[in-house]
């Protein structure tokens, strides 16, 4: 028996494993964080100091306050909804939830370069692009609290469903605008017809073999989609070099098309750099990919526990390039926006919150017959046999008085 | 009547359905000027345009994933699977998103989309070109799943699979491409999802399907020389099976033996087998036999004919149940 066995708790000296885990990290060097390079399209700095571009301006320039002041609307309520959706996770009212923190101004400044008929198609982390089509939140949570897997009308708000296989929804996307171009709904000229598609995913569906067929399908067709990387510098627990040896953006050279890196924690220059690319794709010039520089500053999901693959150094970096204070900044600075104005915000924020908990607590579970549903369109036999079994079944326990 | 191959009845089907719809595109490697490897879509493309008649990229999971958006879209593609073997990049999409996409969006969303494939072997080809898959989608839910066996039947089927709201796996017999038949092009003999008698009899029934429906109706003559009178079911709708026509059978016959080129491992024929027993278990005089390929990788050629079912194989098995 060695000393250390018979020794009380208070005469221990020696340092934890936790210990010497949190002394590695702080006198770690920290480590080297991109910044994006030169080549990054960027329209506000960190620290929300306007930039400005002869090449994106023009697509920025018609904003009006209320514009500026909508988007910062819209990256603090989804990001607050995100924050609920979080919290009703770990108090057990979801499943899982895919966090969007640190994402909001990729999605928030994308989604509202959409117009109407422009059409979306969303990985299961889009929850800001969903809130810009008008999507309710509550429908994103059926998915994750197990009510359904996803079950809205894609066509009502043209968003469509989550798509959890990572990178498939590049291939849907494609030959929806290979749809488009067929109903001769490109290069009309004509705003309110002319439509493109939208396609997401992250820095790791860049290396699925189906992204890659989306982008040879787009180019030899020219169809009218946008690949909008979001590249959140992690794959799970895979940095970006385990995924490409080059930046993304460069990749679509390859294929045929413009590739263009954007600071994805600036909304305005993702609103630009969407609208250019969504304006070649309506007009019949086809394909663009977009990666937005950002990072995910939560885990991937709430199952995930990012401190085993990556140092908070690297976050506290990140933190001072937040898509919300960097826009905040600009609104104070050019006197955009007040005070009275932010509180406003935080207040809706918090009602907002509160509706979709509440939702969230009320969502009715499905009926188990319900699962025979919807399979096919037109009857199968199979199915229906089934199901009258289940219905039978669980009737036998009504009968003796059970549940 | 018209006489016409299987392949030219597919091509004729597939001409029809793209008159009467202008909203059915089809997709495939090679499907445009070529007409297909097996020239299924021969001349199509050059009356219905290259916007409905679409030679893709070589990538089977990008055929079917776009086709998917076009679907979305409100097209009815068909795509064309050059070989059978060649199905399996597409399989993710297949499973995960053409199966599951009703159910998904809660009845919000449809996907009427055909998969095109020739299936089986008996062509001499080298590996990879003659796979029978198809138990691997009727075992998923959301497909259905068809396979043709005769020029009448490739006329209307693929008709009938477009005309389907729900995705619609058809399966072509490739080793009977070029076998000919009577078709009435004025009215469709039969609905798609329910299984045919072809041969009526009384001692023992044999349920097929594809390439091994003309196997089991030779076998059936062969059999009536030596006095046995077999009864021979075409299945023609592999999801959902047509149980009522094989269980009247039995019901009649008492004895059952389901053949196919697939191994027959959790093959078709094990469904089929189980499913009968159910249904029909005090009707059966024997156990519910299969004759399919062994449970092995596709041979090589040289030893297919070892490998597929044959007309001998098949009376043997028809003598194994007579035996009991």
């Amino acid at each position: 028996m060695s000393d250390n066995a018979v020794a009380s708790p208070s005469e221990t000296t020696e340092p934890s494993a936790h210990d010497h885990e949190v002394l590695a990290e702080l006198t770690a060097p920290v480590p080297e964080v991109g910044d994006g390079g030169p080549e990054m399209v960027q329209l506000l700095t960190p620290e929300g100091q306007r930039v400005e571009s002869t090449e994106y301006d023009h697509y920025v320039q018609d904003l009006t306050d209320d514009d500026l002041r909508g988007f910062y609307r819209d990256l603090v309520l989804i990001r607050r909804v995100d924050a609920e959706a979080t919290a009703l996770q770990r108090q057990g009212e979801l499943g899982i939830w895919a966090s969007l923190l640190g994402q909001e101004a990729a999605q928030v400044g994308s989604g509202r370069a959409l117009r109407p008929q422009d059409y979306a198609f969303p990985t299961y982390r889009e929850h800001g692009v969903a809130w810009c089509r008008g999507v309710n939140p509550l429908n994103l949570l059926g998915l994750f609290r197990g009510v359904n897997h996803g079950g809205w009308d894609p066509n009502e708000k043209n968003f469509h469903l989550y798509t959890i296989v990572i990178g498939a929804q590049t291939l849907h996307a494609t030959g929806y605008a290979m749809g488009i171009q067929r109903d001769g709904d490109v290069g009309t000229g004509d705003e309110a017809r002319d439509a493109a598609v939208i396609a997401y995913f992250g820095d790791g569906a860049s290396a699925q073999g189906d992204v890659n067929e989306a982008f040879v399908y787009a180019a030899v067709n020219n169809a009218p989609v946008v690949f909008f990387c979001q590249n959140n510098q992690w794959a799970i627990s895979e940095p970006n070099e385990r995924q490409t040896r080059i930046p993304l953006y460069q990749r679509a050279r390859g294929f045929g098309f413009p590739g263009v890196r954007v600071d994805g924690n600036d909304v305005l220059a993702v609103y630009a750099v969407t609208q250019q690319a969504l304006n070649a794709a309506r007009s019949g010039n086809g394909p663009t990919f977009i990666e937005a520089y950002t990072y995910r500053m939560g885990a991937h999901t709430t199952s995930d526990d990012p401190t085993k693959y990556r140092v908070s150094a690297e976050v506290e970096v990140w933190k001072h390039r937040d898509p919300i204070e960097r826009l905040k900044s600009y609104l104070v600075h050019e006197k955009k926006a007040d005070q009275e104005f932010f509180d406003a915000i935080d207040r809706e924020a918090d009602e907002l919150a509160a509706t979709v908990r509440e939702g969230c607590l009320t969502m009715p579970d499905p009926t188990g017959e319900s699962m025979f549903d919807h399979v096919y369109v037109e009857p199968h036999p199979l199915v229906e046999q089934e199901r009258r079994e289940f219905v039978d079944y669980h009737a036998g326990f009504a009968a003796e008085g059970g549940h | 009547m018209t006489t016409m191959t299987i392949a030219k009845g597919i091509n004729n089907g597939l001409r029809v359905a793209m008159e009467k719809d202008s909203r059915v595109v089809l997709m495939g490697e090679d499907i445009g000027k070529l007409g297909g490897v097996f020239r299924v879509t021969d001349g199509l493309q050059k009356d219905f345009g290259e916007d409905r008649v679409i030679d893709t990229p070589l990538a089977e999971a990008g055929i079917v994933g776009t086709a998917i958006g076009m679907a979305l879209r409100g097209y009815r593609p068909v795509v064309e699977i050059q070989f059978d073997g060649f199905i399996y990049p597409a399989f993710d999409h297949i499973v995960s998103q053409v199966a599951k996409m009703r159910a998904r969006s809660l009845g919000k969303v449809k996907l009427p989309m055909v998969i095109r494939i020739p299936v089986g072997g008996g062509i001499g080809a080298v590996e990879h070109h003659s796979e029978s898959n198809e138990a691997y989608f009727a075992h998923t839910a959301g497909l259905k799943v068809v396979c043709c066996s005769n020029a009448e039947d490739a006329y209307w089927m693929i008709q009938q699979a477009i005309e389907t709201d729900d995705p619609v796996l058809f399966y072509e017999p490739k080793r009977r491409y070029w076998d000919k038949g009577d078709v009435d092009e004025t009215t469709a003999p039969r609905e798609l999802f329910k299984a045919q008698v072809c041969r009526e009899g009384t001692d023992v029934t044999l349920v097929a399907y594809g390439p091994m429906v003309k196997t089991c109706l030779q076998a059936a003559e062969a059999a009536e020389a030596e006095g046995k009178n077999l009864e021979v079911i075409d299945l023609r709708s592999l999801s959902p099976l047509d149980m009522d026509v094989l269980t009247t059978s039995v019901r009649k016959t008492g004895r059952l033996v389901v053949v196919h080129e697939a191994s027959t491992f959790l093959g078709l024929g094990a469904e089929v087998a189980a499913s009968v027993t159910q249904q029909c278990f005090y009707h059966l005089e024997a156990p519910v036999l299969r004759v399919g390929g062994y449970n092995l990788p596709y041979p090589p050629s040289k030893l297919e004919e070892e490998f597929l079912p044959d007309l001998d194989r098949v009376l043997d098995a028809v003598d194994r149940s007579l035996a009991y």
